[in-house]
């Protein structure tokens, strides 16, 4: 594709953030990946693909601050650089915020795939928060996707509910489609990963949730209050005060971009014989 | 190692509740008349009047808002080049 003569920078790579299940985690996880790319000097954005049901721009706190969104873009009502929000925190980091006011209709293939292809000229990194679900909107959220980081919860319909989401990726994607290119690379991240569940075996293991996945494991997040307080305040989890969740987001997003990082389950402290016992494992 | 594990829970709660009713009256009332709807029509608008007298792009203008409880603010910038063409 690239012109030999030319030395070009290289393109931004485009992350799906996806589940198929609602309610995993999927924008908790987009935003703190997004916040750790940027934090790490990764020029991010995060675009929100839930059309008529806004929520990145809360869980990121900047849901005062949206003008214009990616579907008035995708219309040609403003330019992207007129809808991106430069977050405050992190001047490598923004966001694109979705409409609340439109359907997933609005959301067009070309439309999708010319944003991002003026975002890979931007940015290195471009992380698609998509809609739970396999229709429309998760289908573009994934479609132009380098990579798939697959959320996914130890419970048995948001294990089946990845698998579906992982033969989409291989199956109805702009790679899957194209003859010769590679296939998007897919990882699988467990979150709200609970300890005292898993060893009383009301929940799955994580690597029973691998073995039948057969995708590799980008990380494991356990459930902590962290996430909730950071979703209250508006801030990424990985930018709160330090938190398991937040070194366990930190680690996948070593794995992520290539570093060797061994698997590890944190644990937030809590006062309890169980806690003290199993809790020291950060 | 993350010894704050008994800091303000409630006022993360109370965080949230105050930035939903924010956000919610905004979108109920499209308050201000400063609906988002509004704003590429606005922007279309600025642009015309401002093209009356110089010459600039599409993406001269950019537009910032901040809404708040009491008040909000819309910030409006137009860039154009130094030694631009006043009609």
């Amino acid at each position: 594709m690239s012109k030999d003569l030319k030395l070009e920078e290289p393109l931004g790579k485009v992350i799906v953030v996806t589940s198929g299940k609602g309610g995993v985690g999927k924008t908790t996880t987009s935003a703190a990946v997004g916040a750790e790319l940027a934090r790490r000097g990764h020029k991010t954005v995060v675009i929100d693909f839930d059309v008529g049901l806004r929520n990145l721009d809360m869980i990121m706190g900047c849901e005062r601050r949206v003008v214009f969104d990616f579907i008035n873009v995708i219309q040609g009502d403003a330019k992207l650089k007129q809808a991106l929000i430069r977050d405050r925190r992190l001047e490598t980091l923004s966001v694109l915020p979705t409409s609340q006011t439109r359907d997933k209709d609005a959301l067009t293939k070309d439309g999708v795939q010319k944003v991002l292809e003026e975002l890979r000229q931007e940015f290195d990194y471009i992380i698609c928060d998509s809609p739970a679900g396999i229709e429309r909107g998760a289908q573009m959220a994934m479609h132009f996707a380098d990579e798939a980081i697959v959320v996914t919860n130890p419970e048995v319909s948001s294990v089946r509910d990845s698998d579906r989401v992982l033969g989409l990726l291989n199956s109805i994607t702009d790679r899957a489609g194209k003859a010769g290119a590679e296939p998007v690379k897919a990882h699988v991240l467990i979150t709200r990963h609970d300890k005292s569940r898993i060893s009383n075996g009301e929940m799955m293991k994580v690597e029973d949730v691998l073995e039948v996945l057969a995708e590799p494991l980008l990380g494991i997040i356990p459930e902590s209050k962290a996430v909730l307080r950071a979703s209250n305040l508006g801030v990424p989890v990985v930018l709160d005060d330090p938190s398991a969740a937040a070194t366990a987001y930190e680690d996948a997003v070593g794995r992520l971009i290539g570093e060797q990082i061994e698997m590890r389950i944190a644990a937030d402290r809590r006062p309890g014989l169980l806690q003290r016992l199993f809790g020291r494992a950060v | 190692m993350f010894g704050f594990s008994l800091r303000p829970r409630k006022a993360s709660a109370s965080t949230a509740k105050e930035r939903l009713q924010i956000l919610l009256a905004h979108e109920r009332s499209g308050s201000g008349g400063a609906r988002p709807d509004c704003l590429p029509q606005l922007q279309r608008e600025i642009l015309e009047v401002i093209r009356r007298h110089m010459q600039i792009g599409d993406e001269a203008i950019d537009i910032r808002m901040e809404r708040g409880d009491e008040l909000s603010s819309l910030e409006i910038n137009i860039e154009f080049p130094g030694k631009l063409g006043m009609n």
